[in-house]
């Protein structure tokens, strides 16, 4: 079995993406967690951008690399959407989470694109199949689905089957 | 880095510049990839890739299945290389499960992972070659591909789809001869590359069209998220198997090739010497392949032997539990990441505790390193378009999923 996971943030300030963070701006930061090897952390949405761009250019463990965003939808508990981003940082071989926490009434939040330009394909996937908008995107079309598709296919409340 | 990202619909062009429409059926853009070219003349201005025409659903699939049944699913995303899929998300519900897996089973998984990335690399080199007009290239990789899906059915039973690794293991014991052939073609094979390199390498014609094309920088290529080849032929020297090793990869001597051009050609290099490398790692994999059981001791997660489930009532009741109501996986959330043939494969596997994947995400490496392909591309000649697609190996099924 795993071991359990910690998530008492004062345990986990020895990582480095938490303790450059937490020097930052405390209370960007809502909470982390470090389960099964990973570290996640919980990010407030008004500041996933800047805390990109700080992890990015760390000088001592530099989040270079943008690996994945994805979104999780949590229906019908609140806050509902759930955006991941998964970092890396080539240098150091070291790997973190953050997660920004959206509500159902305006699943909206900073575009990280201009941080990361590859972040674009991503955000426009969660866009397409979730119906989480960016703000600051330069071209938030549907990547995947017809341009006129009704409805966010990935979202718990859509049938596996599709609307018939 | 605005130039790496677009910001406008393509419209038909004003005064010098028109829209060309490459695509979604053009033989060489490797399945159903749209691409929307500004040209001026010969050069392209801008390109914008339409995708999403290959798009079947899987992750949302995956969520009304079992765990276990997930696995089929994984195969289908990208059809060259369904074994580097399976590893990624085994690993990733094993993770999860925070299951051991036996030695034997791990170092069969890293032999078959190699021989999957020559494949994929071999229908790459083939189907590139095509593209830039070598003909008899694609022949002579598809002879010896051949081969590859021969003992892929031989253990699996599947040329393609071989769902051969399970949650815990693997799904059979290899059979009877299978070392033996898989030595025989590990012996053959580093003189098969030799071929193709002669045919290549120092080709005139393939150098000219290669050598200084399609070129992107370490900067941008990292940026965008390009991984796997496309970004070690920028110089970077950066590889999964080596970097962050997974399922015995820290048992394995073996050089990642780095080149420093970032153009076509580097990524040829790059791709045609990890050839070389695999098939040196299944040679280490047949030599040190250690005995014992091929599957974890976790009788409620993996399935039992037929023998058993045929003459004990235990193992019966937990064949039909696990077959009927799935296996449960405590509540959680795993990144996998795997090198595949085409880059960072990563699989994004979120559980409620029940017996299916509250959600499962596959991270392409086909989907960031499309991303590139218009940095490599813009203010270049149209020619080379074809070219810089098939330097970046990409396979749509996995960037549509």
């Amino acid at each position: 079995m795993p071991q359990p996971a910690i998530t008492d943030l004062q345990q986990l300030k020895n990582h480095p993406a938490v303790a450059k963070l937490m020097a930052w701006n405390s209370s960007a930061v809502e909470g982390a967690k470090f389960d099964r090897d990973e570290m996640s952390i919980y990010l407030d949405r008004s500041f996933i951008r800047e805390a990109c761009a700080l992890l990015r250019d760390d000088s001592d463990c530099p989040f270079n690399f943008l690996a994945d965003v994805t979104c999780v939808d949590w229906f019908p508990s609140e806050p509902r959407f759930e955006v991941v981003y998964h970092l890396l940082s080539i240098p150091k071989r070291e790997r973190v989470r953050l997660k920004v926490r959206l509500g159902s009434a305006s699943p909206k939040l900073d575009s990280v694109t201009s941080v990361w330009p590859g972040a674009n394909y991503f955000e426009r996937e969660i866009y397409d199949l979730f119906g989480v908008r960016f703000a600051g995107h330069p071209y938030l079309r549907r990547l995947l689905m017809p341009e006129d598709w009704e409805g966010y296919p990935l979202r718990k409340d859509y049938p596996v089957e599709g609307y018939r | 880095m605005a130039h790496l990202s677009p910001t406008a619909a393509l419209e038909p062009g004003q005064d010098r510049t028109m829209i060309l429409n490459m695509g979604p059926h053009h033989p060489s853009t490797h399945g159903v990839l749209r691409l929307i070219l500004e040209i001026d003349g010969e050069n392209v201005v801008r390109m914008m890739p339409d995708i999403g025409y290959l798009h079947t659903g899987i992750e949302k699939t995956c969520e009304a299945k079992f765990y276990q049944q997930v696995v089929t699913l994984t195969d289908r995303i990208d059809y060259l290389c369904p074994l580097t899929n399976n590893l990624c998300y085994v690993l990733a519900v094993e993770k999860l499960l925070g299951l051991d897996i036996p030695p034997k089973a791990q170092w069969m998984r890293v032999m078959l992972n190699e021989l999957t990335r020559i494949n994929s690399h071999l229908v790459w080199l083939g189907t590139h070659a095509l593209d830039i007009g070598a003909m008899s290239v694609f022949l002579y990789c598809f002879r010896e591909r051949e081969d590859i899906l021969r003992l892929f059915e031989m253990v699996s039973g599947q040329r393609m789809m071989t769902s051969y690794f399970r949650v815990g293991g693997l799904a059979l014991e290899p059979p009877l001869g299978f070392f033996e052939r898989v030595r025989d073609f590990a012996q053959r094979f580093p003189a098969k590359v030799d071929e193709y390199e002669n045919l290549l390498t120092e080709n005139p014609i393939w150098t000219m069209r290669t050598k200084g094309v399609a070129h992107i920088t370490a900067e941008d290529a990292i940026a965008l998220g390009a991984s796997g080849p496309t970004l070690r032929g920028s110089g970077v020297d950066f590889d999964l198997r080596r970097d962050m090793p997974y399922s015995g990869y820290e048992n394995f001597k073996f050089k990642v090739p780095v080149s420093q051009d970032g153009d076509v050609f580097a990524r040829y290099m790059c791709r045609v010497q990890e050839m070389r490398e695999s098939i040196a790692m299944v040679q280490q994999a047949l030599e040190g392949m250690p005995a014992g059981p091929i599957k974890a001791d976790a009788p409620k997660v993996v399935l039992p032997d037929r023998e058993k489930m045929k003459t004990q009532m235990e193992a019966m009741i937990y064949h039909f539990k696990i077959i009927t109501e799935g296996f449960t996986v405590p509540a959680g959330e795993v990144y996998q990441a795997v090198e595949s043939p085409r880059g960072e494969m990563g699989y994004y596997v979120v559980s409620d505790g029940t017996a299916k994947p509250y959600r499962v995400h596959m991270r392409a490496a086909c989907l960031a390193n499309l991303q590139a392909l218009p940095a490599m591309c813009e203010g270049r000649l149209l020619a080379d378009v074809v070219a810089a697609i098939g330097s970046i190996d990409i396979v749509l099924g996995e960037i549509d999923r």
